[in-house]
């Protein structure tokens, strides 16, 4: 059972309305009390790196605004006119109705709802994401099982070269777009055709491609492989499971000669590639020597306070690339039992055998109390999310806000996944600790 | 109807004040229909889109007290609104100097064995790690659409706390699916505050006004026109303190920047402690603040006070306000606002020479808890044109539609998540975020300003509309924009 929480990190399993707004032109209708669309766009995206509502997100979201009456009487008929109502008004190429609280504890049966409109050719599915039945973390891989199992049809043919990418959550993470696209680079760098779901591309269409790529690429600890796997069920794709966000050059190396070798790239183009990169990105390693070397503000210990994607990513640069030592990672998405080992042991695998302590659950209090019995020498570097500002205010800490709630900037197309995205995790961290005097 | 302090929730402004959230025709109509104890039926909507509810409200109020914590009983999602709140937390402590920290709120976590068994085991220890980790002077207990409806047992759970918590724990009733007015949040907050806060008055201080508001970002300006008449302003609620909080019963008078938020509190100071609550329209531009002030007076006896004040900043801004008023001429706009901003803004506008075309209001009030009309609408519908006006909650697909055939060259909106939209289409918003916008003679030019600048530069929302495309279908915007609202009584 989870505890009680201070200092949200995520939402609940409605939260992945917000993983719909992600997809061009996919439009969410959500069954649910007047107030949720608003709650769940202001904490994960108005409030995290203020990403804005996009097409059809923020008070745009068709919502059956329950009261009283559809919880005591049942909320079937106001969830069809809504239905009904949203396929005239709103332009869209697929509907995904999602349940909240009222309709889930009232027992709507919403499925058979959405059925009726489905059998008359709509596109739309319905997934049942009622708060209370877990995090947003859980709701997104609710809404692929519903889009896998209500929308994606076989394919007769396979595209070669064709990837899916599954990776960071959308708006959860407020660095999803500009780290999608980079992943995307990388991938075209090797000759590859990547698939991505979300974001400024094809929307719907790159929904309907799923089912005709050559492999899923998995790009994530643990989260999407409920997702990956369904699709190798059904539609026989094969998964690369890739556990870290690759940052810097030493993870983006490993991770691109891994994907290479999968895919059947030939090893002088992933050699090629890398070397060039690598020339370019050491060379502002070089400029940089000087100050992390020859500064008085150099950062003690590091702690990150983010989830798995960002916690393990981060570090692996962190300590491999950034030559720094780790004091304690906090994970903030309810990691399921069965994943936790394979966490653990990344966590257990960093170049010069430094292994990293970690702590799982996002209960502010809790990181509070951890980190105020901790003995810092030096400023801690804290990477986390805005909340974290004021913990690391006290230990004379150098707050970097990298998840969610990121409140305190504007986050449009950054990212610190691949070479040019550690170059700017570099440019962040090092700005912080000298504009924290000047 | 008098405020019932006895009960432990406030009443849904639904069945309190005849709020309604579904109306479309003019203001003269709205008014007359409203009127001499008449009311309206809501009209109930076929088609809607996400709005907001009762709990964001009550904790964007709460979650601000200076030394108080809230404990939301309900799934993490309910607290998704608090990333929000902190925002406006860190700005208002920033510029008080309060020191830095965030809001100290803690959400029960709800899951499915907590809907089944019920919830009431993890709200005790909300509570309890609420008390262990803040020492708050009081703590709020708000409830959620998850709790309300498996039924937890707030009150037993505080009740059983005993001195365990030995603070005030009070529960605040704001379950979304209640209420289709957000704003019944607010009496939600102010009728814990009144209950489980407020202390009967030991002695009266003839100077102290209790002033409503939400951020407080004009204090400077509102304790200068107050101490110009001998009178001081507490800020109420949020960044009050729970002891600053204790003694509003011995105001000389309570004073709103927003009519739909003061009512409930207002009144219910007037009615159980006799403290005048200042019922004129709201004190945005030279009538409102005319008005309001000379309220405030006739309330406090300072009437000649007040004459020489209003002389003194009308005599400042005049000059000013000739400039704006023949800069802004022959600009046509529309209105998307919360009912108390959206009729006390017709007035605004009026003053700033701009013309309204059509207005929405969030919700209505069809009385204030007073017995009353609310005096902004009389006001606005005293004038001798009449304009085209409706009541939604936020509907963005109606307002969408209406700005797409009026084409006014500015939209005036108030609330998150409003204005642009209207920027989308490549018309010049002007958000209304701050409740002192337009507040008094100098809030009245300063916006008159802002807003020639906004018409001055259009080049970003040119760029925009440019680009995006809003989510309707073309056959949307070729009915009526209020035909999905089923026609009541006519």
């Amino acid at each position: 059972m989870a505890g009680v929480l201070e200092q949200i990190r995520n939402v609940c399993a409605l939260g992945a309305l917000q993983s719909v707004v992600a997809i061009p032109r996919a439009i969410p209708i959500i069954h649910a009390g007047p107030g949720c669309g608003q709650k769940l766009w202001s904490g994960l995206s108005n409030g995290n790196g203020f990403q804005g509502a996009s097409y059809v997100g923020g008070h745009a979201v068709p919502c059956t605004n329950a009261t009283e009456k559809e919880v005591v009487f049942g909320g079937e008929d106001k969830l069809r006119e809504t239905i009904g109502n949203t396929l005239k008004v709103m332009d869209g190429d697929l509907y995904v109705v999602m349940t909240g609280c009222t309709a889930d504890i009232v027992g709507d049966d919403v499925g058979e709802v959405v059925r009726s409109f489905a059998a008359k050719g709509a596109p739309i599915v319905y997934v049942e994401t009622g708060g209370f039945k877990g995090d947003n973390y859980f709701g997104h891989e609710l809404l692929w099982d519903a889009i896998i199992d209500q929308f994606l049809e076989k394919s007769d043919t396979v595209e070669q070269g064709l990837v899916n990418v599954w990776s960071v959550l959308p708006y959860q993470d407020p660095y999803w777009t500009g780290t999608l696209h980079a992943i995307a680079d990388l991938l075209r760098s090797l000759g590859l055709r990547p698939n991505i779901i979300y974001g400024p591309g094809e929307g719907v269409a790159s929904v309907k491609r799923i089912p005709s790529a050559q492999f899923n690429l998995l790009l994530s600890p643990w989260v999407g492989l409920r997702t990956v796997r369904r699709l190798e069920e059904r539609f026989g794709t094969p998964f690369l499971h890739y556990p870290t966000l690759p940052i810097g050059a030493t993870e983006t190396g490993t991770f691109l000669r891994t994907v290479g070798a999968y895919a059947g790239v030939r090893g002088e183009t992933v050699e090629a590639f890398i070397h060039r990169e690598e020339s370019r990105y050491y060379y502002y390693v070089e400029r940089s020597a000087d100050l992390l070397f020859e500064t008085r503000f150099l950062p003690g210990h590091f702690v990150t306070i983010a989830d798995s994607f960002y916690s393990l990513g981060l570090t692996r640069f962190l300590i491999n690339d950034l030559g720094l030592i780790p004091e304690v990672q906090f994970i903030t998405e309810l990691v399921p039992e069965e994943h936790r080992p394979l966490i653990d042991a990344e966590f257990a695998s960093f170049d010069e055998g430094l292994v990293s302590p970690v702590l799982y659950g996002a209960d502010g209090g809790t990181v509070r109390e951890e980190l105020t019995k901790r003995k810092f020498r030096e400023r801690p570097l804290i990477l986390g999310s805005s909340w974290d500002r004021v913990i690391a205010r006290e230990l004379k800490g150098y707050p970097l806000s990298v998840a969610m709630p990121v409140s305190d900037r504007l986050v449009l197309s950054r990212t610190f996944a691949g070479y040019e995205g550690a170059l700017r995790l570099t440019e962040d961290i090092y700005s912080v600790i000298l504009s924290s005097f000047q | 109807m008098a405020i019932n302090l006895d009960i432990s929730e406030a009443p849904i402004r639904e069945s309190r004040l005849g709020a309604i959230t579904g109306y479309s025709g003019t203001l003269k109509d709205l008014v007359a229909r409203t009127g001499c104890g008449a009311t309206i039926k809501n009209c109930e909507r076929t088609f809607s889109q996400t709005s907001s509810c009762s709990s964001g409200c009550a904790q964007t109020l709460l979650a601000n007290i200076a030394d108080a914590a809230i404990v939301n009983h309900a799934p993490i999602g309910c607290a998704g609104d608090t990333v929000y709140h902190n925002i406006a937390n860190h700005y208002g402590r920033f510029y008080r100097e309060l020191g830095n920290r965030n809001i100290q709120l803690i959400n029960t976590n709800m899951e499915e064995s907590d809907t089944v068994f019920g919830g009431n085991e993890k709200l005790r220890d909300g509570i309890l790690e609420a008390w262990r980790r803040f020492s708050p002077k009081a703590i709020f207990v708000t409830t959620s659409c998850a709790s309300g409806i498996i039924g937890d047992d707030i009150k037993g759970v505080i009740s059983e706390l005993g001195d365990d918590v030995p603070v005030p724990v009070i529960p605040v009733s704001c379950e979304g699916f209640r209420s289709k007015v957000w704003a019944s949040g607010f009496d939600a907050a102010f009728h814990a505050v009144l209950t489980g806060i407020v202390k009967p008055p030991r002695q009266k201080q003839p100077n102290l006004v209790n002033m409503v508001n939400f951020r407080g970002s004009a204090r400077d300006y509102v304790r200068r026109l107050f101490g110009e008449i001998g009178l001081e302003p507490r800020f109420i609620v949020p960044f009050a303190t729970v002891e600053e909080l204790e003694t509003i019963s011995e105001a000389a008078v309570t004073a709103t920047v927003c009519t739909t938020l003061g009512s409930y509190i207002g009144t219910a100071l007037e009615e159980q402690y006799g403290v005048p609550y200042v019922k004129t329209i709201p004190p945005h531009g030279f009538v409102g603040i005319e008005a309001w002030l000379r309220g405030i007076g006739a309330a406090v006896g300072k009437q000649a006070d007040v004459e020489q004040l209003i002389e003194r900043e009308r005599a400042a801004t005049s000059a000013d306000l000739e400039e704006i008023r023949r800069r802004l001429k022959g600009k046509r706009a529309v209105l998307g606002m919360g009912p108390s901003y959206a009729q006390s803004y017709l007035g605004v506008l009026d003053e700033l020479g701009i013309e309204v075309l059509h207005a929405a209001s969030w919700h209505y009030d069809q009385q204030y808890d007073y017995g009353e009309q609310p005096p902004a609408i009389l006001r606005a519908a005293s004038r001798e044109k009449d304009i085209s006006f409706s009541v939604g909650d936020q509907q963005l697909y109606e307002i969408g539609n209406t700005l797409s055939r009026l084409k006014p060259d500015i939209y005036f909106s108030r609330h998150p998540g409003s204005s642009v939209w209207a920027a989308k289409l490549g018309i010049t918003a002007v958000p209304v975020i701050d409740e002192y916008t337009a507040f008094g003679h100098h809030g009245l030019v300063n916006f008159g300003w802002r807003i020639i600048d906004a018409v001055t530069n259009r080049n970003f929302v040119n760029r925009l509309a440019g680009w995006v495309k809003l989510p309707y279908s073309s056959w949307w915007y070729e009915q009526d924009p209020y035909s999905f609202l089923e026609r009541g009584e006519v």
